[in-house]
């Protein structure tokens, strides 16, 4: 068996291949779900209409994609420069942490200031964590040739641990009976509902927001194209004269920093506080929304909102249907593979 | 002060140290094997995850100890299978690939386990392996006969490597793989075989979590402990010997925080917050890391897709 | 009673997509002779042999050796056969030993033990018999291509094992590395090997070689066998001709006093990993309209050259000066002085091939007024300029896609005219309307006709390895917009490893070796012997022989 590259792939085999994963994926979970016994027309009937079927699931998976999408975009941008980001979800602690240290009621943490400027002030605290949390293995990879995938790993586990360690001793919350969480944020930070008696919230449209201005960014601007560049060919991009390292580290800041937004959105516009559950996954669910993306922020959007449909849905029809939430992870596996078999497939053609 | 160098020479914190370091000397040998043949294989924690769940599962269902384990290097072999269809065959991102074989071994895992067993309390537990008394060696016999297994699977996969004509092969086709074509050989079947095999041993390395260090499956069990073992790769230069020193110098850390915290957290008369003593082992993760990566010599066909006939 | 021939090949076809690689290939080898396979880059030769050594599946066609069907595809049946090859990119492991490379492949996969000793034996007895010194435990990486080279010959001609050393060899392109002394050495080996009653398949593009050592000649062109003839008494430019279909004119090069010293540098040192330095105390100046052409076997340091003369690496001792004066190392500020650089590695290298032409087309000069504002591209004015540079330099592929076409899918000479074009045309003026017409004919690249604002046209082009891996058309075209170039008042410093290229271009040659260079000489002033002597740094005269 030989893989032979195509001339050009048609548009229609761009446009199919992201279907076909979608399809081969859930013939296979159908699979799953048949072992356990349900029903499996009605269980994905369940699926779907938990995660997209009614007014109350539109608002819980748009909320769930908000911090998706920003882990999504961090993730697509770092992949872009082939800088394998797999540390978004410490990132995305850590940017929830220090919003809380910024904006929390005072006595607990934070300090009294005006509410725009505090605000503003969380949000860059945010960023800047989840920046500096990337920068270190960056540099690593860039000064020594240290695999990145396994440091950022790593990292996710110590930042964590030290997360952990505030939430016990200097930001924990009081009034909150010896359980483990933060000091709540400053109600005048909290953002907005978008949509009344429902989780949505305006972070919503912050992350919509970044997602336009990421494509942009890559499209039409200098600094999209050195990530470009270098991300698929930095030896001819150093030749060209590019500056190869300084770009891996801005994108190493803008990744970081969207991780952080995405821990700080999630405090201010869902949670009110840090707690070591806050986020199931998002990071990791990042990397997988941005290779469904196809490295795309405009099409982010739309893996975003797919898993966020599935995790929803999942947990929906496990309560009705004796199916373990489970199958959404396994569903979005099966998803991330199946869309990786599918692009090489619009590019290369099998050939005995 | 004095607490430590006790600590240091009581026979149960080698004991200790022994049973963490045996599940990353056989995950190690594992990733050393892929990336030996030129594959960098990071499904480790998900296979780790499915092996713990596999073996465990099948000595619950009534099979003997080492047919458990058998079913954890079997189960582990599957993924490698798929891991090495995908970038061997396919020639896609290796990273990519091992994290996706990650996420779905380790979701399938939960999601069967949550199947087999719907509404527990406690998780159900087995009797695991035992300690293999009547060895006259001290340290040894508080272990289980897994962890003599993998320390005797040092030396042999150090063997294979440089001794045979295997190993020859799987070291050349993770240096110049067209030179191994050149030479009349299937390069596609030997990092299959490679992948597989290290695989297994992947899923063996879990293994040990459910039948012998512990006694049932828990859903955090290997916290990163697959991410070690690659990390431990690179520090051992690609070789077995390095690779059991390694092992057993985090099992140290590990196990030396364990006792810190035990015994209250006052190594230097400091009160330390016990989250601390957790991440000192990650930490010296990434600074053995760091500090053997610049002169690592990687095998050189690495992460690199070998498509026959294209030159 | 005639036997049947050792090798005998009928009507071997292979299609690559549109490329009709091998059309209808019929030949005969007989033990003990030479045949060569002669052609130009691109007519085939190398698909043919692969097909023959089972690295590819011939769409047609069958093989047979000493009468026997040779299955297709699998490189172990054509080992069993006694097929042996010498590839042109080494198959070598660089992290493992001599004796490792040696035995791979030799034994069984299932033996529990591998015999290293008698394998030793083995291969120090075949080193003896041919006259090929190795060191088995060596590692390769520590190894000069010459000695890289003879492991390769004897990983063929090793009988260990399993194994049968070959009866037929092929060398593809084996002296493309060698000084002219080393390939001396080789020819003796494959007489030694002829008279062994081996035979030999040598494929080359060197007319002058194939003729001093081989029985007969197959010329291959555009995929077809143009013809078979002893190589005893053949006339060359008959030969000429049929390699390459017309009369091939030299390339027209017009004799100028030389103008003002455009580069000049001094006492150039560039400490490289080990302990001998890449660049030891290199000199060289170069004049405007003239041509200085490096010449040297790869790996003595015209890569380190290369780097400090495209503004990558600063040099860590000594002086560069661009027209007087001293340039940082910074590439973009190299192509605003006016150097148009062409690297070595156009693929990974020259172009990002996932990118589009008209973007790889801006590389260089992203950054400069012309095509950037306020950190956005200047879209329109890039694509046109992109299409300019198609248009001029005559790059072809972009059928389907113009600008747009991804990079990557075009061929080895088209990629190579857009890094010549790009290289050549500077920036329009960045307050210019959007694309107008294009400008009348005259010099393709930017003259004082485009008076840019911030961006010099070209003075001085450094060129590393032009052309190679390119058929006979692109090869022609690319060294006639080199010498127009020079024609025009620029300076060319060509580092080259093809002589034929660098007897054809050069007005001065300096040879390289180990990081030194020689005085650079008018081309006249050197005979091949003596640039084979520096080559290869040695002072000994050593007589080329004649092979059987």
């Amino acid at each position: 068996m030989r893989l032979e590259r195509r001339d050009r792939p048609s548009r229609l085999a761009l446009l199919a291949a992201p279907l076909a994963a979608v399809a081969v994926t859930l013939a296979l979970s159908s699979l799953l779900v048949a072992w356990a016994g349900a029903p499996v027309g009605r269980a994905y009937a369940l699926l779907i209409e938990g995660g997209f079927g009614s007014r109350f699931a539109l608002t819980e998976t748009l909320t769930r994609a908000t911090p998706l999408i920003l882990t999504g975009l961090s993730a697509a941008l770092a992949f872009r420069a082939r800088l394998y980001n797999i540390g978004i979800e410490g990132q995305l602690y850590a940017g929830a942490i220090a919003a809380v240290a910024v904006g929390g009621l005072h006595g607990g943490s934070g300090f009294a200031a005006p509410a725009p400027l505090l605000f503003a002030l969380m949000i860059g605290a945010a960023m800047a964590a989840g920046a500096l949390l990337l920068l270190g293995p960056a540099l690593l990879k860039s000064r020594f040739g240290v695999d990145e995938v396994v440091t950022t790993l790593l990292l996710n586990f110590i930042v964590l641990l030290a997360v952990s360690a505030l939430l016990d001793g200097p930001m924990k919350d009081p009034t909150a009976m010896g359980w483990p969480q933060s000091v709540a944020l400053q109600d005048s930070l909290q953002l907005d509902k978008l949509v009344p008696r429902s989780r949505v919230h305006t972070g919503l449209l912050a992350a919509l927001a970044l997602s336009a201005a990421l494509w942009a960014l890559l499209r039409f601007t200098t600094l999209g194209f050195e990530i470009r560049a270098v991300g698929s060919g930095a030896r001819a991009a150093a030749f060209a004269g590019m500056p190869v390292a300084a770009t891996a580290v801005k994108v190493a800041l803008l990744s970081g920093a969207l991780a952080g937004l995405a821990g700080a959105v999630e405090v201010a516009g869902r949670t009110g506080y840090v707690t070591l559950d806050m986020s199931p996954g998002y990071g990791m669910s990042g990397v997988v929304i941005a290779m469904l993306a196809m490295l795309n922020p405009l099409a982010v959007v739309a893996a975003a909102v797919f898993v966020a449909g599935m995790l929803v849905g999942a947990d929906s029809m496990s309560r009705a249907v004796a199916v373990p939430t489970y199958i959404a992870d396994v569903i979005v596996a099966i998803a991330l593979i199946g869309m990786l078999v599918a692009t090489l497939l619009t590019q290369y053609r099998i050939r005995r | 002060m004095s607490e430590t160098l006790e600590l240091l020479a009581s026979a149960p914190f080698w004991v200790a140290v022994l049973r963490i370091a045996t599940p990353l000397i056989l995950g190690t040998l594992g990733v050393l094997l892929c990336e030996r043949a030129g594959v960098l294989n990071l499904g480790i924690e998900g296979i780790m995850v499915a092996g713990a769940f596999a073996g465990w599962v099948a000595v619950y269902q009534g099979a003997s100890l080492w047919a458990g384990v058998g079913v954890a290097a079997l189960t582990g072999a599957a993924f490698g299978l798929l891991h090495a269809a995908l970038t061997v065959s396919l020639g896609l991102s290796q990273h990519v690939s091992g994290l996706g074989i990650t996420l779905l071994a380790t979701s399938l895992a939960s999601y069967a386990y949550r199947v087999s067993f719907p509404k527990v309390d406690s998780p159900p537990t087995i009797q695991p392996f035992a300690p293999l008394a009547g060895w006259p060696i001290p340290v040894l016999n508080a272990q289980t006969a897994l962890t003599v297994l993998a320390l005797l699977l040092v030396p042999l996969v150090a063997w294979l490597l440089m001794r045979t004509p295997l190993g020859l092969a799987w070291r050349m086709v993770g240096e110049n793989p067209a030179a191994a074509e050149g030479q009349g050989l299937n390069v596609a079947a030997l990092r299959y075989g490679a992948v597989m095999a290290g695989s297994a041993l992947m899923g063996v390395a879990g293994a040990f979590l459910t039948l012998s260090a512990f006694n049932a499956f828990y859903f955090n069990m290997v916290n990163g402990r697959g991410w070690v073992c690659v990390a431990l790769v690179v520090f051992a230069s690609w070789r077995p010997g390095k690779a059991l020193l390694g092992a057993l110098l985090f099992a140290f850390f590990d196990a030396l925080q364990l006792r810190l915290q035990q015994t209250g957290g006052g190594a230097f008369g400091l009160e330390l917050p016990y989250q601390l003593y957790l991440m000192l082992p990650y930490a010296m993760a990434i600074v053995a890391l760091v500090l053997v990566a610049r002169r690592a010599a990687y095998p050189q066909a690495l992460m690199k897709p070998y498509r026959k006939g294209e030159r | 009673m005639t036997s049947a021939p050792l090798l005998r090949l009928q009507g071997i076809a292979k299609r690559f997509g549109a490329l009709l690689a091998n059309d209808g290939i019929s030949l005969d080898l007989e033990r003990g002779e030479v045949l060569a396979l002669l052609g130009e880059n691109g007519a085939g030769k190398s698909t043919l042999v692969s097909i023959l050594f089972g690295h590819y599946v011939a769409d047609a066609g069958r093989i047979e050796v000493d009468g026997r069907p040779l299955p297709p595809g699998q490189p172990a049946a054509a080992l069993a056969a006694g097929i042996g090859m010498v590839h042109q990119h080494f198959t070598l492991a660089d992290n493992l030993s001599v004796l490792d490379n040696v035995m791979l492949g030799t034994e069984p996969l299932w033996q529990p033990r591998s015999r290293r000793r008698e394998a030793r034996a083995a291969l120090l007895q075949t080193a003896a018999r041919f006259g090929l010194a190795v060191d088995p435990e060596a590692r390769v990486a520590a190894l000069s291509v010459g000695e890289r080279q003879r492991v390769e010959i004897l990983k063929a001609l090793v009988s260990f094992g399993r194994k049968q050393g070959a009866r037929i060899l092929i060398l593809d392109e084996p002296t493309a590395v060698l000084t002219p002394q080393e390939s001396a050495s080789l020819f003796d080996t494959l007489g030694q090997m002829v008279a062994a009653g081996l035979a030999v398949i040598f494929i080359s593009h060197k007319l002058d070689e194939v003729l001093r050592v081989s029985h007969r000649i197959a010329v291959l062109r555009g995929g077809r066998l143009v013809g078979v003839l002893p190589a005893a008494g053949a006339d060359k430019a008959l030969i000429a001709e049929a390699m390459v279909g017309r009369r091939v004119a030299p390339p027209v090069k017009q004799r100028r006093a030389a103008g003002d010293v455009v580069l000049q540098l001094q006492g150039a040192v560039l400490r490289g990993d080990g302990a001998r330095p890449l660049l030891d105390g290199v000199a060289l100046s170069l004049r405007a309209g003239e041509v200085l052409a490096i010449a040297g076997v790869a790996g003595n340091g015209q890569q380190a050259l290369a780097e400090v003369l495209s503004g990558e690496r600063a040099l860590d001792g000594g002086t560069l000066q661009l027209d007087g004066r001293p340039l940082p190392a910074r590439p973009r500020e190299w192509v605003a002085a006016g150097v148009a650089r062409i690297p070595e590695d156009r693929q990974a290298v020259g172009v990002v091939g996932d990118l589009p032409l008209w973007e790889n087309a801006l590389l260089e000069r992203y950054a400069a007024p012309a095509f950037a504002r306020f950190g956005l591209i200047k879209r329109r004015v890039a694509r046109a300029h992109a299409a300019q540079i198609v248009q001029r330099f005559d790059v072809r592929g972009t059928e389907g896609g113009g600008v747009d076409t991804v990079t990557r899918g075009l061929s080895g000479g088209n990629m190579q005219k857009l890094i010549l074009g790009r290289a050549l045309m500077s920036a329009p003026r960045p307050r210019s309307t959007a694309a107008g017409p294009p400008r009348g004919p005259g010099p393709a690249w930017g003259g004082p006709a485009l008076g840019p604002a911030g961006d010099t046209p070209p003075r001085l082009i450094v060129a590393n390895q032009p052309t190679w891996g390119l058929d006979i058309g692109a090869v022609a075209y690319v060294h006639q917009q080199l010498l127009d170039a020079c024609a025009a008042g620029r300076a060319l410093l060509l580092i080259s490893e093809d002589l034929d290229e660098i007897f054809a271009l050069a007005d001065r040659i300096a040879v390289m070796h180990q990081g030194r260079l020689t005085a650079a000489r008018p081309r006249d002033a050197w005979t091949l012997a003596e640039i084979g002597l520096a080559m290869a740094g040695t002072a000994a005269p050593a007589e080329p022989r004649h092979a059987a």
